[in-house]
Protein backbone atom coordinates (compact mmCIF):
# COMPACT_ATOMS: atom_id res chain seq x y z
CA UNK A 1 0.00 0.00 0.00
CA UNK A 2 3.07 2.18 -0.17
CA UNK A 3 3.26 5.18 -2.99
CA UNK A 4 6.21 5.04 -5.32
CA UNK A 5 6.10 8.74 -5.62
CA UNK A 6 6.65 9.48 -1.87
CA UNK A 7 10.22 9.82 -0.69
CA UNK A 8 11.12 7.07 2.19
CA UNK A 9 13.27 7.76 5.05
CA UNK A 10 16.27 5.56 5.82
CA UNK A 11 14.15 4.03 9.02
CA UNK A 12 11.28 3.14 6.17
CA UNK A 13 11.96 -0.59 6.12
CA UNK A 14 11.80 -0.80 10.22
CA UNK A 15 8.47 1.02 10.47
CA UNK A 16 7.38 -1.36 7.84
CA UNK A 17 9.25 -4.15 10.11
CA UNK A 18 7.17 -2.93 12.97
CA UNK A 19 3.76 -2.57 11.83
CA UNK A 20 3.37 0.73 11.32
CA UNK A 21 0.85 1.96 9.14
CA UNK A 22 1.73 4.62 6.78
CA UNK A 23 0.16 7.67 5.67
CA UNK A 24 1.22 10.03 2.87
CA UNK A 25 2.96 13.19 4.90
CA UNK A 26 4.91 16.49 3.26
CA UNK A 27 5.33 13.62 0.32
CA UNK A 28 7.03 11.19 2.39
CA UNK A 29 6.12 8.06 3.29
CA UNK A 30 5.28 8.42 7.33
CA UNK A 31 4.31 6.16 10.25
CA UNK A 32 1.09 7.26 11.63
CA UNK A 33 1.06 4.88 14.43
CA UNK A 34 2.33 1.20 15.22
CA UNK A 35 0.24 -1.42 16.33
CA UNK A 36 -0.15 0.12 20.06
CA UNK A 37 -2.41 2.92 19.06
CA UNK A 38 -2.30 6.35 18.91
CA UNK A 39 -3.34 7.11 22.73
CA UNK A 40 -1.03 4.06 24.02
CA UNK A 41 2.24 5.73 22.49
CA UNK A 42 1.22 8.84 23.41
CA UNK A 43 0.87 7.76 27.49
CA UNK A 44 4.15 5.54 26.75
CA UNK A 45 6.08 9.01 25.85
CA UNK A 46 4.57 10.84 28.88
CA UNK A 47 5.62 7.67 31.29
CA UNK A 48 9.07 6.59 29.72
CA UNK A 49 10.46 6.92 26.07
CA UNK A 50 9.12 7.00 22.97
CA UNK A 51 11.66 7.11 19.48
CA UNK A 52 10.16 9.42 17.06
CA UNK A 53 11.54 9.40 13.18
CA UNK A 54 11.50 12.92 11.79
CA UNK A 55 14.04 12.48 8.96
CA UNK A 56 11.03 13.81 6.92
CA UNK A 57 12.39 17.13 8.62
CA UNK A 58 14.72 19.56 6.60
CA UNK A 59 18.30 19.45 8.16
CA UNK A 60 21.08 22.17 6.60
CA UNK A 61 24.73 24.08 8.59
CA UNK A 62 25.02 27.59 7.72
CA UNK A 63 28.79 28.57 7.81
CA UNK A 64 31.02 31.54 7.15
CA UNK A 65 31.73 34.69 9.33
CA UNK A 66 28.61 36.65 8.40
CA UNK A 67 26.48 33.18 9.17
CA UNK A 68 24.74 34.70 12.30
CA UNK A 69 24.17 38.02 10.56
CA UNK A 70 22.77 37.03 7.30
CA UNK A 71 20.31 34.61 9.42
CA UNK A 72 19.04 37.53 11.94
CA UNK A 73 18.30 39.55 8.82
CA UNK A 74 15.20 36.40 7.86
CA UNK A 75 14.61 35.67 11.36
CA UNK A 76 13.64 37.94 14.46
CA UNK A 77 15.72 35.67 16.95
CA UNK A 78 18.97 37.01 18.59
CA UNK A 79 21.54 34.71 16.19
CA UNK A 80 24.65 36.76 16.97
CA UNK A 81 24.26 35.98 20.75
CA UNK A 82 23.94 32.82 20.38
CA UNK A 83 26.75 31.01 22.34
CA UNK A 84 28.23 28.21 21.03
CA UNK A 85 25.90 24.84 21.89
CA UNK A 86 23.56 26.84 22.73
CA UNK A 87 19.87 26.08 20.68
CA UNK A 88 16.80 28.86 20.02
CA UNK A 89 13.38 28.68 18.52
CA UNK A 90 12.90 31.10 15.27
CA UNK A 91 11.11 32.41 13.00
CA UNK A 92 11.00 33.20 9.29
CA UNK A 93 8.87 36.24 8.76
CA UNK A 94 7.00 38.05 5.75
CA UNK A 95 6.93 41.52 5.17
CA UNK A 96 3.54 41.30 6.85
CA UNK A 97 4.57 40.38 9.77
CA UNK A 98 3.37 36.79 8.83
CA UNK A 99 5.70 33.67 9.30
CA UNK A 100 7.17 31.67 6.64
CA UNK A 101 8.37 28.73 8.89
CA UNK A 102 9.23 28.14 12.55
CA UNK A 103 12.60 26.76 13.09
CA UNK A 104 15.27 25.52 15.42
CA UNK A 105 18.96 26.76 15.39
CA UNK A 106 22.18 25.69 16.77
CA UNK A 107 25.26 27.62 17.38
CA UNK A 108 28.01 24.59 16.58
CA UNK A 109 31.01 26.31 16.84
CA UNK A 110 31.91 27.78 13.35
CA UNK A 111 28.84 27.06 11.99
CA UNK A 112 24.82 27.10 12.79
CA UNK A 113 22.88 23.94 12.27
CA UNK A 114 19.41 24.28 11.20
CA UNK A 115 16.44 22.27 11.60
CA UNK A 116 12.82 23.41 9.63
CA UNK A 117 9.26 21.57 9.10
CA UNK A 118 9.41 18.82 6.02
CA UNK A 119 6.91 20.72 4.34
CA UNK A 120 8.58 24.02 4.08
CA UNK A 121 11.79 23.08 3.78
CA UNK A 122 12.75 23.49 0.03
CA UNK A 123 11.09 26.57 0.09
CA UNK A 124 13.01 28.11 2.83
CA UNK A 125 16.51 26.64 1.64
CA UNK A 126 15.62 28.79 -1.45
CA UNK A 127 14.42 31.84 0.47
CA UNK A 128 18.37 31.30 2.49
CA UNK A 129 20.22 30.86 -0.37
CA UNK A 130 18.23 33.93 -2.18
CA UNK A 131 18.90 36.55 0.53
CA UNK A 132 22.74 35.01 1.43
CA UNK A 133 24.26 37.47 -0.91
CA UNK A 134 27.69 35.40 -0.30
CA UNK A 135 27.96 35.98 3.56
CA UNK A 136 27.56 32.37 4.16
CA UNK A 137 27.63 29.04 2.82
CA UNK A 138 24.27 27.16 3.44
CA UNK A 139 24.63 23.29 2.46
CA UNK A 140 21.55 20.49 3.00
CA UNK A 141 22.43 18.05 5.28
CA UNK A 142 20.43 15.00 3.18
CA UNK A 143 22.40 12.30 3.84
CA UNK A 144 21.31 12.60 7.70
CA UNK A 145 18.30 11.11 9.15
CA UNK A 146 16.49 12.85 12.24
CA UNK A 147 15.52 10.70 15.47
CA UNK A 148 13.91 12.36 18.79
CA UNK A 149 13.64 10.01 22.12
CA UNK A 150 11.58 11.84 23.98
CA UNK A 151 9.87 11.41 27.78
CA UNK A 152 11.11 11.19 31.65
CA UNK A 153 13.14 8.17 30.97
CA UNK A 154 14.98 9.53 27.64
CA UNK A 155 18.33 11.06 29.85
CA UNK A 156 18.58 7.56 31.45
CA UNK A 157 18.47 5.90 28.35
CA UNK A 158 20.80 7.71 26.07
CA UNK A 159 23.28 7.85 28.84
CA UNK A 160 23.80 4.21 28.35
CA UNK A 161 24.81 4.81 24.78
CA UNK A 162 26.18 8.22 24.61
CA UNK A 163 27.52 9.03 28.59
CA UNK A 164 28.25 12.94 27.68
CA UNK A 165 23.67 13.34 26.58
CA UNK A 166 22.97 13.55 30.03
CA UNK A 167 25.10 16.57 30.76
CA UNK A 168 23.41 18.34 28.41
CA UNK A 169 21.28 21.41 29.41
CA UNK A 170 17.44 21.81 28.22
CA UNK A 171 18.21 23.67 24.56
CA UNK A 172 21.76 22.67 23.95
CA UNK A 173 23.47 20.70 21.74
CA UNK A 174 26.82 18.87 20.99
CA UNK A 175 28.29 16.38 18.39
CA UNK A 176 28.62 13.04 20.39
CA UNK A 177 29.08 9.59 19.38
CA UNK A 178 25.97 7.72 20.39
CA UNK A 179 26.71 3.84 20.44
CA UNK A 180 30.26 4.67 18.40
CA UNK A 181 28.24 7.15 15.47
CA UNK A 182 29.04 10.57 14.99
CA UNK A 183 26.02 12.33 16.04
CA UNK A 184 24.82 16.15 16.88
CA UNK A 185 22.75 15.35 19.92
CA UNK A 186 20.63 18.10 21.28
CA UNK A 187 18.21 18.49 24.36
CA UNK A 188 15.20 19.57 22.79
CA UNK A 189 11.67 18.16 21.03
CA UNK A 190 8.32 18.44 20.51
CA UNK A 191 6.22 17.08 23.13
CA UNK A 192 6.79 18.89 26.01
CA UNK A 193 8.80 16.53 28.08
CA UNK A 194 12.64 16.02 28.46
CA UNK A 195 13.94 14.35 25.60
CA UNK A 196 16.41 14.83 22.74
CA UNK A 197 16.92 14.80 19.17
CA UNK A 198 19.68 12.74 17.26
CA UNK A 199 21.23 13.86 14.23
CA UNK A 200 22.68 10.78 12.28
CA UNK A 201 24.28 9.83 9.54
CA UNK A 202 21.50 8.18 7.11
CA UNK A 203 23.47 4.92 6.60
CA UNK A 204 23.99 4.21 10.78
CA UNK A 205 20.10 5.54 11.07
CA UNK A 206 18.67 1.80 10.90
CA UNK A 207 21.05 0.08 13.26
CA UNK A 208 21.05 3.22 15.95
CA UNK A 209 16.96 2.74 16.37
CA UNK A 210 17.24 -0.74 16.83
CA UNK A 211 19.75 -0.53 19.58
CA UNK A 212 17.13 2.29 21.17
CA UNK A 213 14.24 -0.11 20.63
CA UNK A 214 15.83 -2.36 22.58
CA UNK A 215 16.09 -0.28 25.66
CA UNK A 216 12.77 -1.10 27.96
CA UNK A 217 11.46 2.00 28.10
CA UNK A 218 12.00 3.05 24.68
CA UNK A 219 8.84 2.30 21.97
CA UNK A 220 8.21 3.70 18.77
CA UNK A 221 5.97 6.16 18.21
CA UNK A 222 4.00 7.58 14.73
CA UNK A 223 3.04 11.14 13.41
CA UNK A 224 -0.34 11.02 15.13
CA UNK A 225 0.80 10.77 18.90
CA UNK A 226 3.63 13.43 18.20
CA UNK A 227 0.86 15.80 17.11
CA UNK A 228 -1.57 14.62 20.19
CA UNK A 229 1.75 15.39 22.63
CA UNK A 230 2.68 18.66 20.81
CA UNK A 231 -1.09 20.36 20.72
CA UNK A 232 -1.14 19.10 24.84
CA UNK A 233 1.99 21.05 25.01
CA UNK A 234 0.38 24.16 23.30
CA UNK A 235 3.38 24.05 20.80
CA UNK A 236 2.07 25.27 17.30
CA UNK A 237 2.26 22.93 13.84
CA UNK A 238 3.21 25.25 10.70
CA UNK A 239 0.27 25.35 8.48
CA UNK A 240 -2.20 24.74 11.10
CA UNK A 241 -1.69 27.47 13.55
CA UNK A 242 0.98 29.27 12.17
CA UNK A 243 1.35 30.51 8.44
CA UNK A 244 1.82 33.24 6.45
CA UNK A 245 -1.46 35.45 7.66
CA UNK A 246 -0.93 35.03 11.36
CA UNK A 247 1.55 37.64 12.91
CA UNK A 248 4.62 36.87 15.31
CA UNK A 249 2.56 39.03 17.98
CA UNK A 250 -1.09 37.43 16.95
CA UNK A 251 0.13 33.84 17.02
CA UNK A 252 1.83 34.40 21.11
CA UNK A 253 5.46 33.63 19.87
CA UNK A 254 6.71 37.58 20.86
CA UNK A 255 8.85 35.52 23.34
CA UNK A 256 11.06 34.53 20.25
CA UNK A 257 12.01 38.22 19.85
CA UNK A 258 15.07 38.55 22.25
CA UNK A 259 15.99 42.33 24.01
CA UNK A 260 18.39 43.29 20.97
CA UNK A 261 16.04 42.60 18.24
CA UNK A 262 13.19 44.46 19.66
CA UNK A 263 15.67 47.35 19.79
CA UNK A 264 17.23 46.87 16.78
CA UNK A 265 14.18 45.61 14.55
CA UNK A 266 15.90 44.56 11.28
CA UNK A 267 14.19 41.53 10.24
CA UNK A 268 11.01 41.21 7.77
CA UNK A 269 7.83 42.61 9.01
CA UNK A 270 9.81 44.24 11.81
CA UNK A 271 7.34 47.61 11.68
CA UNK A 272 4.45 45.40 12.05
CA UNK A 273 5.66 43.05 14.30
CA UNK A 274 7.65 45.64 16.44
CA UNK A 275 4.25 47.67 16.46
CA UNK A 276 1.58 45.55 17.48
CA UNK A 277 4.02 44.45 20.51
CA UNK A 278 4.11 47.57 21.83
CA UNK A 279 0.33 48.60 21.28
CA UNK A 280 -1.06 44.61 20.72
CA UNK A 281 -2.76 42.92 18.00
CA UNK A 282 -6.32 42.59 16.90
CA UNK A 283 -6.66 38.65 17.57
CA UNK A 284 -4.90 36.08 19.83
CA UNK A 285 -3.80 32.51 19.41
CA UNK A 286 -5.71 31.15 22.57
CA UNK A 287 -5.90 27.40 24.46
CA UNK A 288 -9.26 25.94 24.08
CA UNK A 289 -11.01 23.85 26.77
CA UNK A 290 -14.29 22.47 24.88
CA UNK A 291 -17.01 21.56 27.64
CA UNK A 292 -17.28 17.87 27.66
CA UNK A 293 -15.92 14.92 25.67
CA UNK A 294 -16.66 15.89 21.91
CA UNK A 295 -13.47 17.21 20.25
CA UNK A 296 -13.74 20.16 18.21
CA UNK A 297 -11.69 20.06 14.96
CA UNK A 298 -9.84 22.31 13.17
CA UNK A 299 -11.82 24.74 10.97
CA UNK A 300 -14.09 24.88 13.95
CA UNK A 301 -15.89 28.07 14.26
CA UNK A 302 -15.75 29.82 17.78
CA UNK A 303 -18.74 32.54 18.52
CA UNK A 304 -20.04 34.15 21.77
CA UNK A 305 -23.08 33.33 23.06
CA UNK A 306 -25.12 35.37 20.73
CA UNK A 307 -23.93 33.20 17.88
CA UNK A 308 -21.09 36.73 16.19
CA UNK A 309 -18.36 35.09 15.17
CA UNK A 310 -14.93 35.51 17.14
CA UNK A 311 -12.20 33.03 15.73
CA UNK A 312 -11.63 29.68 14.37
CA UNK A 313 -9.76 26.75 16.08
CA UNK A 314 -6.68 25.70 14.06
CA UNK A 315 -5.45 22.60 16.00
CA UNK A 316 -8.09 20.41 17.87
CA UNK A 317 -8.35 16.78 19.00
CA UNK A 318 -8.44 14.79 22.33
CA UNK A 319 -5.91 15.02 24.43
CA UNK A 320 -4.79 11.27 25.90
CA UNK A 321 -3.15 12.83 28.99
CA UNK A 322 -5.80 15.81 29.85
CA UNK A 323 -8.01 13.04 29.14
CA UNK A 324 -10.69 15.01 27.02
CA UNK A 325 -10.49 17.44 23.87
CA UNK A 326 -7.81 19.90 24.04
CA UNK A 327 -7.91 22.57 21.19
CA UNK A 328 -6.22 26.09 19.71
CA UNK A 329 -6.87 28.84 17.83
CA UNK A 330 -7.41 32.64 17.48
CA UNK A 331 -9.55 34.42 18.56
CA UNK A 332 -10.42 38.30 18.83
CA UNK A 333 -8.09 40.29 21.26
CA UNK A 334 -11.33 41.49 23.23
CA UNK A 335 -12.25 37.40 24.19
CA UNK A 336 -8.93 36.02 24.27
CA UNK A 337 -8.55 36.24 28.16
CA UNK A 338 -7.87 32.78 30.22
CA UNK A 339 -11.71 31.90 31.72
CA UNK A 340 -13.59 33.53 29.06
CA UNK A 341 -16.59 31.44 27.78
CA UNK A 342 -17.25 30.95 24.14
CA UNK A 343 -19.21 28.40 21.78
CA UNK A 344 -17.77 26.33 19.42
CA UNK A 345 -19.99 24.99 16.65
CA UNK A 346 -19.68 21.47 16.38
CA UNK A 347 -21.16 20.48 13.73
CA UNK A 348 -23.74 23.06 13.50
CA UNK A 349 -24.81 22.88 17.30
CA UNK A 350 -23.13 25.20 20.22
CA UNK A 351 -21.44 23.43 22.13
CA UNK A 352 -19.47 25.57 25.59
CA UNK A 353 -15.68 25.88 25.78
CA UNK A 354 -13.29 28.59 27.89
CA UNK A 355 -10.37 29.75 27.06
CA UNK A 356 -7.39 28.43 29.39
CA UNK A 357 -4.38 28.86 29.50
CA UNK A 358 -1.83 26.62 27.75
CA UNK A 359 0.25 24.03 27.99
CA UNK A 360 -2.76 21.92 29.07
CA UNK A 361 -0.13 19.78 30.26
CA UNK A 362 2.57 21.30 32.14
CA UNK A 363 6.01 21.05 30.22
CA UNK A 364 9.11 18.59 32.38
CA UNK A 365 12.44 19.82 30.42
CA UNK A 366 15.19 19.41 32.07
CA UNK A 367 16.24 22.15 34.17
CA UNK A 368 19.39 20.80 35.62
CA UNK B 1 -32.19 -16.66 15.64
CA UNK B 2 -31.00 -13.31 14.65
CA UNK B 3 -29.04 -12.70 10.99
CA UNK B 4 -26.11 -10.05 10.68
CA UNK B 5 -25.69 -7.98 7.32
CA UNK B 6 -22.89 -5.38 6.47
CA UNK B 7 -22.63 -2.05 4.64
CA UNK B 8 -19.94 -0.69 1.89
CA UNK B 9 -19.47 1.96 4.70
CA UNK B 10 -18.52 -1.05 7.39
CA UNK B 11 -21.04 -0.78 9.36
CA UNK B 12 -23.01 -4.22 10.40
CA UNK B 13 -26.71 -4.18 11.53
CA UNK B 14 -28.08 -7.49 14.12
CA UNK B 15 -32.24 -8.36 13.01
CA UNK B 16 -33.92 -9.61 16.11
CA UNK B 17 -38.17 -9.29 15.11
CA UNK B 18 -38.51 -6.36 14.26
CA UNK B 19 -35.51 -4.17 15.77
CA UNK B 20 -32.23 -3.88 14.38
CA UNK B 21 -28.95 -3.18 16.40
CA UNK B 22 -26.26 -1.30 14.49
CA UNK B 23 -22.74 -0.79 15.10
CA UNK B 24 -19.07 -0.56 12.84
CA UNK B 25 -17.23 -3.69 11.89
CA UNK B 26 -14.17 -5.01 13.10
CA UNK B 27 -12.57 -3.39 9.79
CA UNK B 28 -13.60 0.14 10.66
CA UNK B 29 -12.53 0.36 14.45
CA UNK B 30 -9.06 -1.16 13.16
CA UNK B 31 -8.78 1.79 10.42
CA UNK B 32 -10.41 4.57 12.42
CA UNK B 33 -7.65 3.84 15.49
CA UNK B 34 -8.56 4.67 19.17
CA UNK B 35 -11.97 5.53 19.68
CA UNK B 36 -12.24 8.77 21.85
CA UNK B 37 -16.10 10.32 21.41
CA UNK B 38 -19.34 8.61 19.41
CA UNK B 39 -21.88 11.16 19.00
CA UNK B 40 -25.45 9.04 18.98
CA UNK B 41 -28.73 10.08 17.28
CA UNK B 42 -31.88 11.19 20.14
CA UNK B 43 -34.15 8.68 20.43
CA UNK B 44 -37.36 8.61 18.31
CA UNK B 45 -35.40 10.45 15.59
CA UNK B 46 -36.34 8.52 12.11
CA UNK B 47 -33.30 7.47 10.54
CA UNK B 48 -33.10 7.27 6.27
CA UNK B 49 -30.91 4.08 5.43
CA UNK B 50 -27.62 5.70 3.85
CA UNK B 51 -28.19 8.89 5.74
CA UNK B 52 -25.64 10.61 8.61
CA UNK B 53 -27.38 9.42 11.82
CA UNK B 54 -23.90 9.45 14.13
CA UNK B 55 -20.17 10.17 14.25
CA UNK B 56 -17.35 8.35 15.49
CA UNK B 57 -14.39 10.29 16.19
CA UNK B 58 -11.14 8.63 16.54
CA UNK B 59 -8.07 10.47 17.98
CA UNK B 60 -6.97 11.90 14.42
CA UNK B 61 -10.25 12.98 13.08
CA UNK B 62 -14.57 12.36 12.73
CA UNK B 63 -16.39 10.16 10.32
CA UNK B 64 -19.97 9.71 9.82
CA UNK B 65 -22.19 6.42 10.20
CA UNK B 66 -24.89 6.13 8.09
CA UNK B 67 -28.09 4.06 8.76
CA UNK B 68 -27.73 0.98 7.38
CA UNK B 69 -31.55 0.72 7.24
CA UNK B 70 -34.37 3.07 7.73
CA UNK B 71 -36.53 3.01 11.22
CA UNK B 72 -36.92 5.25 14.93
CA UNK B 73 -34.52 5.33 16.65
CA UNK B 74 -35.48 3.17 19.91
CA UNK B 75 -32.62 3.06 21.71
CA UNK B 76 -28.91 4.37 22.08
CA UNK B 77 -25.50 2.55 23.79
CA UNK B 78 -25.49 4.99 26.80
CA UNK B 79 -21.79 3.24 27.59
CA UNK B 80 -20.12 4.77 25.10
CA UNK B 81 -20.42 8.04 26.35
CA UNK B 82 -18.31 7.32 29.20
CA UNK B 83 -16.36 4.09 27.49
CA UNK B 84 -15.33 5.25 23.55
CA UNK B 85 -12.90 2.25 23.61
CA UNK B 86 -15.57 -0.15 23.95
CA UNK B 87 -16.29 0.46 19.96
CA UNK B 88 -12.21 -1.06 19.27
CA UNK B 89 -12.66 -3.73 22.04
CA UNK B 90 -15.35 -5.38 21.33
CA UNK B 91 -16.95 -3.71 17.93
CA UNK B 92 -19.69 -6.35 17.76
CA UNK B 93 -20.70 -6.42 20.84
CA UNK B 94 -20.46 -3.97 23.67
CA UNK B 95 -19.25 -1.24 21.33
CA UNK B 96 -22.72 -1.24 19.71
CA UNK B 97 -24.37 2.33 18.39
CA UNK B 98 -28.22 2.04 18.25
CA UNK B 99 -31.28 0.45 17.85
CA UNK B 100 -34.12 0.55 15.32
CA UNK B 101 -37.29 -0.06 14.80
CA UNK B 102 -37.67 -1.38 10.64
CA UNK B 103 -39.26 0.96 8.81
CA UNK B 104 -39.13 -1.48 5.90
CA UNK B 105 -37.46 -4.92 6.48
CA UNK B 106 -36.91 -5.67 2.36
CA UNK B 107 -33.98 -2.95 2.64
CA UNK B 108 -32.24 -5.71 4.37
CA UNK B 109 -32.13 -7.44 1.22
CA UNK B 110 -29.33 -5.21 -0.31
CA UNK B 111 -27.23 -5.63 2.03
CA UNK B 112 -24.22 -8.05 2.37
CA UNK B 113 -24.23 -11.30 4.33
CA UNK B 114 -21.02 -12.12 6.37
CA UNK B 115 -19.50 -13.93 3.45
CA UNK B 116 -19.89 -11.38 0.86
CA UNK B 117 -18.72 -8.79 3.44
CA UNK B 118 -15.12 -11.14 4.05
CA UNK B 119 -14.74 -10.92 0.48
CA UNK B 120 -15.54 -6.94 0.23
CA UNK B 121 -13.10 -6.28 3.00
CA UNK B 122 -10.51 -8.25 1.50
CA UNK B 123 -10.61 -6.81 -1.92
CA UNK B 124 -9.47 -3.64 0.12
CA UNK B 125 -6.24 -4.35 0.63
Amino acid sequence: MTDAALQKTPLHALHLELGARMVPFAGYDMPVQYPRGIIAEHLHTRAKAGLFDVSHMGQARLEGAGAAAALEALVPGDIKGLAPGRMRYTLFTNEAGGILDDLMVTGAGDHLLLVVNAARKAEDFAHLERHLAGKARLTRLEDRALMALQGPAAAAVLARLAPGAASLGFMTGAALPVDGEACFVTRSGYTGEDGFELSVPAGAAERLARRLLREPEVLPVGLGARDSLRLEAGLCLYGHDIDETTTVIEADLAWTIQKRRRAEGGFPGAAIILGELASGARRKRVGIRPEGRAPAREGTEITVADGAPVGRVTSGGFGPSADGPVAMGYVAAAHAAPGTTLQLLVRGTPRPARIVPMPFVPHRYHRG
Amino acid sequence: MSTVKYTRDHEWVRVDGDVAVIGITDYAQTQLGDVVYVELPELGRRAEQGKEVAVVESVKAASEVYAPVSGEVVAINEVLAGEPGKVNVDPMGEGWFFKLRLANAKELDGLMDEAAYGAFVEGLH
